[in-house]
């Protein structure tokens, strides 16, 4: 490490006097510099994730010489497996978990079969594409305004067809079985697989081979499972295990929806951690132990799933049957995520409304009295944790993308020659390169503990650019999960064009590629930005609680102040989001205007 | 025999411009008629046309049918219609058995019957024992061969070629028209062929319709 030090800072020492060098030289040293961009990248990652791991894992075996606990035992274990309603916890988030996953896979594989060849499909993407942006804790507060006994939806038919006069006395909002959960999570995940999907789409010649199918008799939606589907799997498995590992250790929106008593076993965890009780550490540790085996368990549950429905599909495939019921489902499908996005934007507006809301008695349909006083009062609790949350997003946005397009440029150079020595690191670098999605297959809790733990000891804790750093964890991944298609794909002529005209690789760069790409760098940022805004446990535990965002000053609030309060926060959360997206959208096409070969 | 496949007054046009003159034309089981012309003249849509996959940007008339069914209006997969295209299409996530599978009508029972029927279509090709080989590992002249027992296998009502024979080198072209041919021939299927190489309507053997001349 330290050499590779070394050799880095004298790289930049060249770098420095590179105007007097001629082409040749220049681009050798830029790629000399570009090909430690990987190493650095997963260095910044990956150490501190194995460093939190081993913070998590020592305390779950009983060791955490902070609190003077210096032998290892299972107490904790005995602990939590005696803890009260343990097994209904576990219980509920593997239901949770892998039914909110199942569901989100078959309705956005639904959607897709059943729209791609209408030209509603872009549409529907457009229409899905700013749901990326929406935080998961505003949508799911949101969507609790809209399902609780006295929500939105009791109040649209009562009295008139339920001939309540009173908000029902059910139980919605955490419900034991945990199916508002499930439902959050389909209105964020669905969309979100939908355009993995169309995007993976772009990557086969998909309109060609479903021409071919139909010919041969099949219909629409069976040919794009049959012949698309097994082709493009490949490309949306890792957004389908974020979606799993995700869905199994969410917290905000658990905390949110979900039961409380028992609540999910990350939830658990996160409860245990923060017990003003130190001993309650151990316990905590050892249910992020456990939440961990079980996500990877689930992973593997789920690679043998996808194993059993390949076979399937081949079976039918050998069996030549030539059937309808694919359209049926399919449009079944899509027609549920249709209800669903109709879902995710009442509850939006729900908000809005309660936000503006003087006076809004039950069952009214609307407030009867509106005022801004709201957002007056508030204004100056909301200003600051404002500052912070968009601080922290547009920091870590912008480290992101420098360490992004630095790997991707690295790549991208490299890629067609053969000269390269297998050792060289930039080559082992790509191939090392899944290792960043390491974070969004792991549950949050599981490494964030330690990585507090760690943090404390340096000092650092509740540091901006500790939660910065934490930040990156997860924005850079995304980031590079919906940049790197775009960017491989550019075509290399453009390059070899500029560079043969005397351009620098530098120059090339800044004047031809990023201007050539800049839709699609707007757009990534914007779900990088975004991701940093939604990000709850992260914020909580590099923050050591004392850095407030928009989102965990929500969730906080979420559990019980007055629902005009919880509203400003929610909305506010959302919007700049929003915002970033709409911009990142609309400023290629206002750019590019007069540029008919760059619009989108 | 196959019934006949016929085209009645057909015409597309697209933004208002006329591609061609109205289209009349019958063509019988095992004969081929040739439609040729320059890129752009509208062969490819008017293939399109006639398989129902026409781009919705394009306005048609006219009628096709095979024998007494209209098959204006049906979706692709209800016309009974077998394409070969430029490309051979064969599908780069299954085996070239099952490749033929896909293409089997479901009719065809028990599975032993299935694959004795795949292994027949796959000796007649010359590539008997070649069921469980990936596509990705068949040469050019292979994979065509391929492409043309699958389209067959689904027992289509005629026979559509747009451009098939464009690709392959000049030496595998003449093999591979005669082997499509010669299958046509034998299963006294309509084809309707559109090409701009006039080697082709030679070989094709039948009438020949020049398509954009008069209508610019």
């Amino acid at each position: 490490m330290g050499q590779a030090h070394d050799a880095l800072s004298s790289r930049l020492g060249d770098r420095l006097d590179e105007d007097s060098s001629d082409g040749l030289s220049d681009r050798f040293r830029a790629a000399s510099l570009l090909r430690w961009a990987p190493a650095i990248t997963l260095a910044a990652f990956l150490l501190p994730i194995a460093a939190g791991l081993a913070g998590t894992l020592l305390p779950a075996m009983g060791w955490l010489p902070a609190l003077g606990a210096n032998s290892f035992s299972l107490a904790a274990w005995h602990t939590l497996f005696q803890a009260p309603g343990f097994v209904s916890a576990w219980q509920l988030t593997l239901f949770t978990g892998l039914l909110s996953t199942l569901l989100s896979l078959l309705l956005a594989l639904g959607v897709v079969a059943f729209l791609h060849q209408r030209p509603a499909a872009r549409r529907l993407g457009e229409w899905m594409a700013p749901m990326l942006a929406m935080p998961h804790s505003a949508l799911a507060i949101g969507f609790a305004f809209l399902i609780l006994p006295s929500g939105w939806l009791s109040r649209a038919v009562s009295p008139t067809l339920t001939g309540w006069e009173l908000p029902p006395d059910v139980s919605t909002v955490g419900h034991p079985s945990g199916w508002p959960l499930v439902a959050a999570l389909l209105l964020k995940e669905v969309p979100y697989l939908v355009l993995m999907t169309l995007g993976a789409l772009n990557q086969i010649n998909a309109a060609a081979q479903l021409a071919v199918a139909r010919s041969l008799g099949y219909g629409p939606a069976q040919a794009w499972f049959l012949v698309v589907l097994p082709q493009v799997y490949r490309q949306i498995r890792l957004p389908v295990c974020a979606v799993l590992a995700f869905s199994l250790s969410v917290v905000d929106v658990a905390l949110i929806l979900g039961p409380s008593n028992p609540p999910t076993l990350a939830v658990l965890a996160v409860r245990w951690f923060a017990d003003p009780d130190t001993r309650w550490v151990f316990p905590a540790a050892a249910a992020a132990t456990l939440l961990m085996l079980t996500v990877l368990g689930s992973l593997l549950l789920w690679r043998g799933l996808e194993v059993l429905a390949r076979q399937w599909l081949l079976h039918r495939t050998r069996q030549g049957v030539r059937s309808a019921r694919s359209a049926v489902a399919a449009g079944l499908a899509t027609a549920l995520a249709a209800a669903l996005l109709g879902a995710a934007a009442t509850s939006m507006l729900a908000l809005a409304l309660w936000s503006v809301a003087l006076q809004w008695r039950w069952p009214a349909f609307l407030p009867s009295a509106w005022t801004w006083d709201n957002w007056w009062r508030q204004a100056s609790s909301l200003v600051p944790p404002t500052v912070t949350t968009l601080a922290l997003a547009a920091v870590s946005t912008l480290l992101a993308l420098v360490l992004v397009l630095a790997c991707l440029e690295n790549e991208v150079r490299r890629r067609p020659s053969g000269r390269a020595a297998s050792g060289d690191p930039g080559i082992a670098g790509r191939r090392a390169l899944w290792l960043l999605y390491v974070p969004l297959l792991l549950p949050q809790v599981a490494f964030l503990f330690g990585l507090q733990v760690l943090l404390v000891r340096v000092g650092a804790d509740g540091n901006f650019w500790a939660v910065v750093w934490a930040h990156l964890m997860f924005v850079l991944p995304y980031l590079f999960l919906s940049l790197a298609d775009p960017w491989r794909a550019f075509d290399p002529r453009y390059t070899r064009t500029a560079l043969s005209l005397g351009a620098s690789h530098w120059r090339v760069f800044w004047r031809v590629k990023l201007p050539i790409l800049l839709r699609p760098v707007l757009l990534s940022s914007a779900v990088a930005f975004a991701v940093s805004v939604g990000l709850y446990l992260p914020t909580l535990f590099a923050g050591a609680g004392r850095i407030a965002t928009l989102t965990t000053e929500a969730v906080t609030l979420s559990s019980g102040a007055d629902r005009r309060v919880i509203a400003t926060w929610a909305i506010l959360q959302a919007a700049f989001p929003l915002l970033v997206y709409a911009l990142a959208a609309a400023l290629p096409r206002w750019l590019y205007r007069h540029r008919q070969g760059l619009a989108p | 025999m196959h019934p006949d496949l016929q085209l009645e007054g057909v015409q597309l046009s697209v933004g208002g411009r006329t591609l061609f003159e109205p289209l009349h034309a019958r063509v019988h089981g095992g004969q081929c008629l040739t439609v040729m012309g320059a890129s752009g003249c509208g062969k490819s849509s008017l293939l399109a046309f006639v398989a129902g996959t026409l781009d919705p940007a394009f306005v048609a008339q006219g009628s096709v049918q095979v024998g007494d069914r209209v098959l204006n209006g049906l979706p692709p997969e209800r016309r009974r219609l077998g394409i070969l295209f430029q490309d051979d299409l064969l599908f780069p996530h299954l085996s070239v058995g099952d490749n033929l599978a896909f293409a089997l009508p479901a009719a065809v029972r028990p599975p032993a019957l299935r694959r004795q029927q795949i292994d027949a279509a796959l000796a007649s090709a010359g590539l008997a024992g070649f069921a469980r080989r990936d596509p990705a590992t068949l040469s050019g002249g292979q994979r065509a061969r391929v492409a043309l027992m699958r389209t067959l296998l689904a027992q289509p009502l005629a026979l559509l070629l747009d451009e098939p024979f464009s690709k392959l080198d000049t030496a595998l072209r003449a093999d591979f028209r005669r082997f499509v041919f010669e299958h046509a021939r034998s299963r006294a299927l309509p084809v309707l062929l559109v090409s701009h190489d006039e080697a082709d309507a030679a070989a094709a053997g039948g009438s020949v319709i020049e398509l954009g001349v008069g209508a610019a």
